[in-house]
């Protein structure tokens, strides 16, 4: 057993590209649930709202890559907008539906083959996002840390990733600390305290599920232009369940529990696919129950595991954040 | 209260293992029966199908690493094709356009390769070419008026889906009502009842019972997985008082383990059942049906007429409303609401199970049956109302009639994606469903 | 009974129920509401004076929360129209009524429990910029709103007497103490009619005699207070005018003492607990 390659892969999930997503993406989702208590399970959508607007308003209608981006991020406010008018109305398990039923009716649209002159069908979006590595600044060569090693590409992606995410923390610390984001947490805590001191519920909730969308959409953008793809694999409902698992790992409503989270989540994700790949092959007692093949689910299948005992046992996560919901 | 919640799940969890590994042991990995030569990793497959002549037969399609072959199928009798890969990446996959049959082409002839598919690991892919006449013409042609035929078959498919549906809803309402919990893990207790089922039925990895038998322990073990759940688990969670949200989340923990246990445990494919796969038709007038449809038609009519008795007639099904309306309430009225719950739990669950066993009859066992079905079982839930008695039977058929008629007008892809879009606009303006009384939503 | 002003106000006003008010802040016109066949409220015709303690009292299931839910905004009637300072609002949603001036309690505490004592009080200021998404993100454009605001809060929460208390979770405080925060809170929004449901309800008889102050101090203040209550002790000691709730309908109004008197009033009573005249009582 290589625990050195574990680690050393680990390590590169957790600073890479999907880690750098999901970092965004919780953070939005954190300041819809943890902030404002809105129970989004749909988050991914924003995620495809953000890739999608761009590819297709860059390979469909050749629009420049800057303003495909922009294109991508209306994309999400968008879907903010149309899924705040009923949404915000409903009660958290019926919020949930909603917005779990809109990501399965994205997911059902984009890979479609019916709408494939838009969308590309199952294929995706392909190639619209090489602007962004022409304007890579950083010299060609190999770069590496802690035994990692990285192109000049992969190396500005997670510049500007890294970046993006930096950036989020610190707007979204801006916010919160904020009257605005006062209000936000009196919404999460009682509706209607708010409602009687003359705070329009309802303007507030939109604003904020617009805000976290639109940070969504920025990590949907980013794993597009890092596969200089746009493919509907990578916008699965199930995602917003990962997402969540992140938030709750890092803490919920804490600033950065959801770059702890996400982090943390991708690094065991990655270590325990090659931990269990060399158990495999060692020819131990593991070999005989499961293949190669089975890793990606047994894998997966603890990551539900972990989710429940997350939630039973420590809610609180990593940085001491809020339970999920209200003791009854 | 920890040490005993602690202890409850660790026995729960205890039993479950013991028993999945009873049927790893047993069985020398689901796979073998496929008689595939070598461990596989990942595999691309696909279905062939022309819209007029049905599925296709006989056609190649050759799996390419850049230049490099790296295998190749032949479609079977069902159109299905399958071929296993050495491993994640991105890969060419080509169809021999003249090894299609005589009036079959391709919708597209410059696309007989697909240069990108991306095969990520664990998963297979699925890949489609697309043959024949598409069914909406974007722009040129307006869509062809349904004829007479269709429409009848479409209607009756979709009764039939409906009361999939509306059978695999009861039990999401029941405790939906009782709890107040969302069970985000419903849908893997119907793909339990036809895993289960499946397994017992078939004679290479299973006793080679008949399915009929099987179906009956099929329903009998997902009753009793209900009672796990309730005891083992969210009896232990409501006595802790846990909040609603965190038990949802929990639900979507427990439904990603057991549906990546089940993938484990069953692979990716689409296995029909031992007997009753293929049917021969029956033609009534217009109408054209199996006689599987009937059956699964007829016995759902039954099971909603009982639980509707049940629900308005018994004591039991009094107490049932009883805790829906107020637990509180009902516990000082003497109701043994524990008691309740976990009758609720082994019926819906039993009833989800029969629901899967239904819907594998019809078309065949998958690992994800289930999930599919979620949502759209949640819509039907909503749309008749919780607590209702005739609610999911009225939600089910409904939802199950949309996605089917939908097909008529619309690439069937989009089947589901109407109910949930009508979902959303029901949670709009009637939130309390067709049946159900207003109550606060918001 | 005060000599104050209001209490001159209202001395030419005849007690009966729906009598006109020479300066009424709230009137209301026909007001219903049903739940099913059941009529919660069937109000024709009240008026709140401005610048006097009301008191709004009946038996339990009388309808006088539903009434509050009703014109605060967070019920809506099946008819009725009301106005408030002039201004018709029967159509407004909760957060603009309470935009107006009109600012309720409730009658269990909504503290927001996750946030400090300090916080729900910023919390009730009313036109903050650090409230706007755009202006949250620019600090220097609502420090000092924020800074005078936190000012003023700790004024009224030394008022009331929860200062030391202003940094703990409001969820920490006892049920008195909330009722106080909720006062306070009230205040903060620096409203013409504070609606107080059962401001007396769980709080310790100690604590009482000074929450009857500060209601007294707020009516002296130039405010108008509209209050529900049991304690007819109470009732008695503080109100210019009282509105007796039964079965949905307004069955008597007038000062405390002829209230208490009226054989409809009694009749309503029968059979509760209350006392109804503190001078009666053998």
């Amino acid at each position: 057993m290589d625990l050195a390659q574990v680690l050393t892969d680990g390590l590169r999930a957790a600073t890479g590209v999907p880690a750098i997503a999901y970092a965004l993406a919780v953070i939005g989702l954190n300041v819809h649930f943890g902030y404002t208590g809105l129970f989004n399970i749909g988050q991914i959508g924003f995620l495809a709202a953000g890739a999608y607007g761009a590819g297709i308003s860059a390979n469909l209608w050749g629009w420049p890559f800057w303003a495909a981006i922009v294109a991508g991020v209306v994309c999400a406010v968008i879907l903010g907008l149309l899924l705040g008018l009923p949404a915000l109305r409903l009660r958290a398990e019926y919020l949930a539906i909603v917005t779990i039923s809109a990501s399965e009716i994205i997911r059902i649209t984009v890979r479609s083959t019916s709408v494939e002159s838009v969308t590309g069908g199952p294929s995706g979006i392909g190639r619209w996002a090489s602007s962004f590595y022409r304007i890579n600044p950083i010299p060609e060569g190999d770069y590496g840390f802690l035994g990692i090693a990285i192109d000049q590409r992969k190396a500005w992606v997670m510049l500007v990733g890294w970046s993006l995410v930096a950036l989020a923390v610190l707007v979204t610390w801006l916010l919160v600390r904020s009257p605005w984001g006062r209000v936000l947490r009196s919404i999460r805590d009682d509706e209607d305290a708010a409602r009687s001191l003359g705070k329009n519920v309802y303007v507030f909730k939109v604003q904020s599920l617009v805000y976290g969308g639109v940070l969504g959409a920025l990590a949907g953008l980013l794993i597009a232009i890092d596969a200089n793809y746009t493919t509907p694999g990578e916008y699965q409902t199930v995602f917003t369940f990962y997402m969540y698992v992140a938030l709750i790992l890092g803490g919920i409503g804490r600033i950065l529990g959801p770059v702890v989270g996400a982090m943390l989540f991708w690094f065991l994700l990655q270590a325990s696919d090659t931990l269990l790949r060399q158990l495999i092959t060692d020819d131990s007692l593991l070999g005989g129950v499961i293949e190669q093949r089975d890793i990606g689910s047994v894998r997966l299948a603890f990551v539900g595991l972990g989710l429940m005992l997350l939630v039973i046992f420590r809610p609180q996560g990593l940085l001491g954040g809020r339970a999920p919901g209200k003791a009854r | 209260m920890t040490t005993d919640l602690a202890r409850r799940l660790v026995t729960g969890a205890m039993g479950v293992l013991l028993a999945l590994l009873a049927v790893l042991l047993s069985s020398p990995g689901a796979h073998a029966q496929e008689g595939d030569p070598a461990p596989a990793e990942v595999a691309v497959f696909g279905v062939l199908e022309d819209s007029e002549h049905g599925p296709v037969e006989g056609a190649e399609i050759e799996a390419l690493l850049g230049e490099e072959p790296v295998g190749t199928a032949t479609s079977d009798a069902d159109g299905q094709w399958r071929i296993v890969l050495p491993g994640p990446g991105t890969y060419r996959v080509r169809i021999d356009p003249s090894t299609l049959p005589e009036d079959v082409t391709l919708r597209d002839p410059d696309r007989s390769e697909l240069p990108n598919v991306r095969v990520l690991e664990g998963r297979d892919k699925r890949v489609n070419f697309a043959l024949g006449e598409r069914v909406v013409r974007s722009g040129a042609d307006s869509p062809r008026p349904p004829s007479g035929n269709r429409v009848v078959t479409r209607l009756w498919t979709g009764l039939v889906v409906g009361m999939v549906i509306a059978l695999s809803s009861i039990g999401l309402s029941l405790v939906f009502g009782t709890t107040k919990l969302v069970n985000f893990a419903h849908g893997e207790m119907v793909t339990f009842g036809a895993l289960v089922t499946w397994y017992f039925s078939s004679g290479t990895v299973g006793p080679g019972w008949s399915v009929i038998v099987a179906g009956v322990v099929g329903v009998a073990l997902g009753g009793v997985f209900g009672a796990v759940q309730d005891r083992a688990l969210w009896r232990p969670l409501l006595d802790r008082r846990t909040d609603l949200i965190s038990m949802m989340i929990v639900s979507i923990g427990l439904a990603m383990l057991m549906r990546y246990t089940y993938t484990v445990l069953f692979g990716n494919s689409v296995r029909p059942l031992r007997e009753y796969a293929a049917q021969a038709p029956w033609q009534w007038g217009p109408l054209v049906l199996r006689p599987k449809q009937l059956v699964v038609l007829l016995l759902g009519v039954g099971v909603v007429a009982l639980y509707a008795l049940v629900l308005q007639r018994t004591r039991l099904g009094t107490a049932i409303r009883a805790v829906s309306d107020n637990r509180d309430l009902a516990e000082s009225s003497g109701i043994d609401v524990r008691r309740v719950v976990t009758i609720v739990w082994v019926a819906g669950s039993a009833l989800a199970a029969l629901g899967g066993i239904s819907y594998a009859t019809l078309y065949g066992v998958e690992w994800d049956i289930g999930f599919r079905l979620l949502l759209p079982i949640f819509a039907a839930v909503v749309l008749g109302g919780i607590g209702t008695a005739y609610g999911p039977l009225v939600g089910g058929l409904a939802i199950g009639l949309v996605s089917e008629l939908s097909t008529l007008w619309v690439p069937a892809e989009f089947k589901f994606a109407w109910a949930l879009f009508g979902l959303i606009l029901l949670l709009l303006v009637r939130p309390q469903g067709l049946l159900g009384r207003p109550e606060r939503i918001g | 009974m005060s000599a104050s002003p209001a209490a001159a106000a209202l001395a030419g006003v005849a007690p009966r129920p729906g009598v006109p008010k020479p300066d009424p802040l709230l009137v209301v016109d026909g007001v219903t509401r049903t739940f099913g066949g059941l009529t919660a409220v069937d109000v024709d015709h009240v008026e709140v004076q401005r610048g006097t303690i009301t008191a709004l009292i009946g038996p339990n299931g009388a309808g006088k929360t539903t009434f509050f839910n009703l014109l605060t905004g967070f019920d809506r009637p099946q008819t009725g129209t009301w106005s408030f300072d002039g201004e018709a609002i029967h159509q407004l949603r909760a957060h603009e009524v309470a935009r107006r001036g009109m600012v309720r309690t409730f009658q269990l505490t909504k503290v927001l429990a996750d946030m400090t004592v300090l916080d729900n009080m910023l919390l009730a200021a009313q036109q903050h910029p650090g409230e706007r998404f755009f202006g949250a993100l620019l600090p220097a454009r609502w420090r000092s709103q924020e800074q005078a605001n936190e000012q003023r809060a700790r004024e009224l929460l030394d008022k009331v007497g929860l200062a030391p208390k202003a940094d703990d979770k409001a969820g920490e405080l006892s049920g008195g103490q909330r009722k106080l925060l909720e006062m306070a809170r009230a205040l903060m929004v620096e409203p013409k009619l504070v609606m107080l449901d059962e401001p007396m309800a769980g709080v310790n008889p100690a604590l009482t005699q000074s929450l009857l102050g500060h209601i007294t101090a707020l009516r002296d203040e130039g405010r108008s207070v509209l209050f529900v209550e049991h304690d007819m002790e109470v009732v008695h000691s503080i109100s210019d005018w009282v509105i007796v709730m039964a079965e949905g309908r307004v069955i008597a109004e007038g000062p405390p003492a002829h209230v208490t008197a009226d054989p409809t009033v009694v009749d309503a009573y029968l059979g509760t607990a209350h006392r109804i005249d503190p001078e009666l009582e053998p």
